[in-house]
């Protein structure tokens, strides 16, 4: 574990190298500016449009640095042939797999960790006080992780195999779908011809499901997330992201590095 | 007999291509041979002959279609037998976002090496291949050669036993080259195996105890550079200067390639006197007689030229 440990501090010494956390710039001046902008149009729902845009600024940012990067992780070592001196050491394709996802995971906690500070600086700005409830807010920044998790590990598998557009076509296709998982079981009972509506229903079921990372509402009212939901989605966000590196993994071990 | 370093036994290599990747071009067939511990090993052949080829499946970096191949023993599929194994990829290129001792530093973390000894190694390293003092510039900023003397420093971060070299030579200078055949020497000079691939043949000729020469994806021949070519001379060189234009000299210059204000001329060994004899009499100065020897570069272009040959033989048939 000390070589995937290696390989994904690197990447993440990558990350900070290239720039990627100067994001948290942007995303300071969004949070600053609209907690000074609320304060002033907005009567007693400051803490909703702040928690919604805060969460939705987090969540966008950190979907873009996960396809754009997370496609880049294995394909950019392959083209820049980075990757044949590494493959020399003692280290196996596999620790290679892991240690580039947790580097770009370790990047992903840093910068989202980094923007909820923000988000609660700009709460306290209009509300004065940090209550219990704000909790939901931390949960609802768990489960963006969690999503965030799965599409880096989509996005590395698409990349094992395919072009680096393609692979961010297929990981925003994905994900896209992903949220409408709901929809496609409840279209069954719509549609006419029950063998679509079962294939849709089998689809629905092997998709990711993202819809049920999605906690925003519920975070910017002050509502209590269950324990059940936070330790379901814990076990699907590991399981999920298990299953795919494996995949990502069988691809890439057999993978001729011309 | 020791067991050899590198075992290398019937490796073939084909690589799909077309749309539906269905076609198969092979780019190394059948190719057996053995490196002997503590030898230094070269293996020539023009572009695209199967050399890097062969050193991707010896690394794993690419997957053999048949054949298998064994270094110190151990299957190459084995992940231990990289920790004796140093390797320098051919046009190396390193994350361009690190420092050379962040490089080298990050490579020797895959090794049993103590922080302490990760520092004094890359230390040690960047003042072998002459980067003590760009060590801490980001390798973005370096040129071709500065980069190959990075990969060959973490190729022999480690001190491993057998070092894999490809076209180590390639993009540096006179004096980077000349400092590379020295690191190569040093190593031989500790019993290490080197295999390195090259087009360069007098470096081949230099630096190894026995070529390889492979054409077209097969190997043409092994052996030591001298019994490759064969020890005997073709013929003489006589090297003249010629003061003036003499009637009798110009049967001789007609046959004599010029240089400046040099002519050389090659003889028969048994025409040598006559040649001698003739040119005192048209007045020309001898300056030097050498014994000419095939070159490994002449049997190098006779297998090309037969390979290209057969090729286009291949075609031909092919087209009618």
């Amino acid at each position: 574990m000390t070589r995937v440990g290696t390989v994904a501090l690197n990447t993440f010494r990558e990350a900070v190298r290239d720039r990627v956390l100067y994001n948290l710039a942007f995303f300071a001046l969004v949070m600053m500016a609209s907690a000074i902008l609320v304060g002033q149009i907005s009567v007693g729902i400051e803490q909703i449009v702040i928690v919604t845009l805060g969460l939705s600024a987090i969540s966008i940012i950190g979907l873009l640095i996960s396809v754009f990067i997370g496609v880049g992780l294995v394909s950019k070592e392959i083209e820049k042939r980075t990757l044949y001196a590494l493959l020399a050491k003692p280290l196996r394709r596999w620790e290679f797999i892991l240690g580039k996802f947790a580097g770009l995971a370790l990047t992903l906690t840093v910068n989202t960790a980094a923007m909820s500070a923000g988000l609660f600086l700009a709460l306290f700005y209009v509300k004065h006080s940090v209550e219990r409830a704000d909790t939901a807010v931390l949960v609802a920044v768990y489960f963006i992780l969690l999503k965030l998790a799965l599409v880096v590990a989509l996005a590395m598998l698409f990349s094992c195999f395919t072009t680096p557009l393609l692979a961010i076509l297929f990981t925003a296709g994905l994900y896209i779908a992903g949220l409408f998982v709901h929809e496609m079981r409840n279209m069954q009972a719509s549609t006419i011809d029950p063998a679509l509506g079962g294939l849709l229903r089998g689809i629905s079921y092997v998709l990711p499901n993202f819809e049920n990372f999605d906690v925003m509402g519920a975070a910017a009212h002050g509502r209590v997330i269950s324990g059940m939901l936070i330790a379901q989605n814990t076990l699907y966000a590991a399981l999920y992201c298990a299953m795919v590196l494996a995949v990502a993994v069988a691809i890439f071990s057999q993978r001729n590095l011309k | 007999m020791a067991e050899p370093a590198i075992d290398i036994e019937n490796l073939t290599k084909d690589y799909p291509y077309g749309f539906l990747q269905l076609k198969k071009r092979r780019s190394l067939e059948n190719l057996t041979m053995q490196v002997q511990a503590g030898e230094v090993f070269g293996f020539l052949g023009p572009n695209g002959a199967g050399k890097s080829t062969t050193i991707k499946l010896l690394m794993r970096l690419i997957f053999p279609t048949a054949g298998s191949a064994r270094i110190l023993g151990k299957p190459i599929s084995d992940i231990a037998m990289h920790r004796d194994i140093g390797y320098l990829p051919e046009q190396p290129y390193f994350y361009d976002y690190l420092t050379a001792a962040e490089v080298l530093d990050y490579f020797a973390r895959f090794h049993d090496f103590t922080a302490a000894e990760r520092r004094e190694r890359v230390q040690q390293m960047l003042k072998k291949v002459g980067l003590e003092s760009a060590g801490r510039i980001q390798l973005r900023k370096y040129s071709k050669g500065m980069l190959q003397r990075v990969g060959l420093a973490q190729a022999i971060l480690h001190d491993p036993a057998v070092v894999v070299l490809d076209e180590p030579m390639s993009g540096l200078d006179p004096v980077g080259r000349r400092e590379v055949r020295d690191i190569i020497l040093e190593l031989k000079k500790q019993g290490k195996t080197v295999l390195f691939s090259t087009h360069i043949l007098t470096d081949a000729e230099m630096l190894c105890d026995r070529v390889g020469v492979i054409v077209g994806g097969k190997l043409q021949g092994v052996g030591a550079p001298s019994e490759l070519v064969g020890l005997k001379a073709q013929g003489m060189e006589i090297l003249f200067e010629l003061p003036g234009t003499v009637e009798s000299g110009r049967e001789l210059l007609a046959q004599a390639t010029r240089t400046g204000d040099r002519y050389h001329l090659r003889v028969e060994e048994s025409g040598l006197y006559a040649a001698m004899e003739r040119l005192g009499a048209a007045g020309a100065k001898v300056l030097s007689v050498t014994q000419v020897k095939p070159s490994l570069e002449e049997y190098f272009m006779n297998l090309v030229e037969a390979d290209r040959a057969q090729a286009a033989a291949v075609e031909v048939r092919a087209t009618k």
